[in-house]
């Protein structure tokens, strides 16, 4: 579920970086206004918990498989979006760095995947319709249920998006959807049922914990006026950011347009910078034309032409050498000091 | 059950190295984040089917690795943890893509296990750089370091505290997995319907646990903020090392050294 900075372009890890960031400031001016101060500590430490709950896992029934639950749309119950939103970026945040999970480029896209789908769609638009102010017990599943199944399936479907549109990876796009969405089917099941186990326990150990933010104390009425224009911003940031590195590093993009119109003959991109970055890189490239300089033929048919791989190989080698003789050295030096 | 207790090790070692003194720990924290931040770019935006041109990127993170003294090892097998999540998702890339675009002696190579091959350095290479910069420079040093650089205060204070949390919590989330599994001989009562009770008093303690540290702070005085020791300012030091880097990093990007070396030796 995770996209990893190995799949992506820089165009669409900054663009994803930039709207996630817009999300996150504007959730930040929203959660002082909205929640009580004490929510504060609560937040840290139920990301804390979503951390600690994704250790425990169930056994699945009928697979022999075993799962945890993701935590978006848990949180979105007990927190409410704006909160819920902040918490599980955190989360995310923390595995990134200390679990090298997805990455720091990444993480845009994935807390955009994992965190606005469940917190700013499947909650108040689905769980919140579903299960209304007073639920009772098959009523709160279903509604987590189908709450799990939209908010994992719109993830997996912006993973394809942001994986297509980077170009690295050569899955067609058709085949990486009818890949992604079934398995995300069942993910979402379970995510459903998973959230829904224990918010019953809580709705019946302490009803008050989910009532206060079901019943819509200050965050009741979610603004879906303001949710709309962070959608737009994100779509006019992602729409400006992709096109404007679109027309500077034409490789990954274009593909993965062609990909999904079928249409391999793209209109030359006419922006004048890309023009001028590829006369500089062509006077900067040792080799021009060479494959190992970005911009170059479309990666769909690389160049048609047949390159010698030896110098690179045996170059490689001696690089890598040659870092790891420089580490030792500066270890040594370093210890000396 | 060890390994999640091997897990919380792991995160705490990792957690632990930040504590060390070195020319590279006491760097200003923006520096290495922005440095870092410009390595990860440059990696991400080679084209899919190079390969010997990334790897004199590798520089950085062992250089890091070498200046702050990390056990090597270590820092070694949680970067490799990565090679999987990116062999499943490179391996479709030679099913796809079969085109032979390189000739080694005999050898035709298919575009896609080029491109395969290139999926798995940049995972390796951008998480090493994602480790290293936690080992060298720790975690609320990083979120300060974020704050200064204009992420809201709300998000920064939320991250201090879910990072002060967290070690709390994981013990608590491994004990009673261990202890349900334990109880759970063959396998009986690791189902759905003993989960939601099970998470379900974990959440009601953390909740009462959240209430019992806000009174905590209230009485101690919290306004809103959390104290973390700052840095001095940004010296000549952390620009000479964010300029420096970087320049070597666009030099990298520019030019195929790998391959200019390969040719050389080869004298072709």
């Amino acid at each position: 579920m995770h996209m990893a900075d190995a799949l992506l372009s820089p165009a669409v890890g900054g663009a994803m970086l930039a709207a996630t960031a817009g999300t996150i400031a504007w959730c930040s001016s929203r959660v002082p206004r909205d929640l009580d101060e004490y929510k504060v500590p609560l937040m840290g430490v139920l990301g804390a918990f979503v951390f600690a709950a994704q250790m425990i896992n169930f056994a699945i029934p009928g697979t022999g498989s075993s799962g945890h639950i993701g935590g978006g749309l848990l949180l979105a119950i007990l927190l409410g979006p704006h909160a819920a939103f902040l918490t599980i970026a955190s989360v995310l945040f923390i595995q990134a760095l200390f679990f090298a999970d997805g990455g720091l480029l990444a993480l845009g896209c994935n807390i955009f995947n994992l965190g606005f789908f469940q917190t700013f769609i499947a909650y108040p638009l689905i769980y919140r319709r579903l299960a209304g102010r007073q639920p009772r017990q098959s009523r709160l599943v279903l509604a987590a249920i189908v709450a799990g199944v939209v908010g994992l399936q719109l993830a997996a479907f912006a993973v394809v998006l942001e994986t297509t549109a980077s170009g690295i990876s050569a899955l067609p796009f058709k085949a990486f959807v009818l890949l992604m969405q079934p398995i995300h089917l069942a993910i979402g099941v379970i995510e459903g049922l998973a959230t829904a186990a224990i918010i019953a326990f809580v709705h019946r150990a302490r009803p008050e914990l989910v009532e206060s933010t079901l019943a819509g104390r200050p965050l009741g009425s979610l603004p879906i006026r303001g949710m709309l224009a962070a959608f737009a911003l994100a779509a006019v940031l992602l729409g400006g950011v992709v096109s404007w590195f679109a027309s500077t590093q034409p490789d990954g993009l274009e593909w993965a347009i062609a990909k999904v119109t079928g249409d391999t003959e793209l209109p030359a991109p006419a922006h004048p910078l890309h023009h001028t970055l590829a006369a500089i890189q062509e006077k900067l490239a040792i080799f021009p034309g060479d494959t190992g300089q970005s911009g170059s033929p479309a990666p769909d048919n690389p160049a048609g032409r047949i390159d010698n791989g030896l110098p690179g190989l045996i170059g490689g080698l001696v690089t890598l050498a040659t870092a790891v003789l420089t580490g030792l050295l500066l270890r040594s030096c370093a210890r000396r000091a | 059950m060890l390994a999640i207790d091997g897990t919380l090790f792991d995160f705490k070692r990792l957690d632990l190295l930040a504590m060390r003194e070195s020319a590279v720990h006491r760097l200003d924290p923006r520096a290495k984040v922005l440095t870092t931040l410009v390595f990860i770019v440059c990696v991400v935006s080679f084209g899919r089917y190079e390969l010997a041109a990334m790897l004199p990127f590798c520089l950085f993170p062992i250089a890091l690795l070498a200046l702050g003294d990390l056990p090597a090892g270590y820092i070694a097998r949680k970067v490799l943890v990565v090679i999987p999540f990116a062999v499943m998702v490179g391996l479709f890339n030679p099913l796809f893509d079969r085109q032979v675009i390189l000739q080694l002696g005999p050898l035709g190579i298919w575009g896609g296990w080029l491109s395969c091959l290139s999926i798995v350095v940049r995972a390796l290479l951008t998480a090493a750089a994602a480790i290293v910069l936690v080992a060298v420079t720790g975690f609320p040093a990083i979120c300060v370091a974020l704050e200064q650089l204009g992420m809201p205060r709300v998000f920064a204070v939320q991250l201090l505290f879910l990072y002060r949390y967290i070690f709390v919590l994981t013990d608590e989330g491994g004990r009673v997995a261990r202890a349900r599994q334990l109880r759970s001989c063959g396998n009986k009562g690791m189902g759905l319907r003993h989960f939601g009770p099970l998470l379900g008093h974990l959440l009601l303690r953390t909740w009462e646990r959240a209430e019992r540290i806000h009174m905590a702070m209230l009485a101690r005085g919290f306004t809103g903020e959390m104290h973390a020791r700052r840095r001095g300012r940004f010296g000549a030091g952390d620009v000479l090392f964010v300029l420096g880097w970087s320049a070597l990093f666009v030099t990298f990007r520019l030019y195929n050294f790998p391959q200019l070396l390969g040719m050389l030796l080869l004298g072709s």
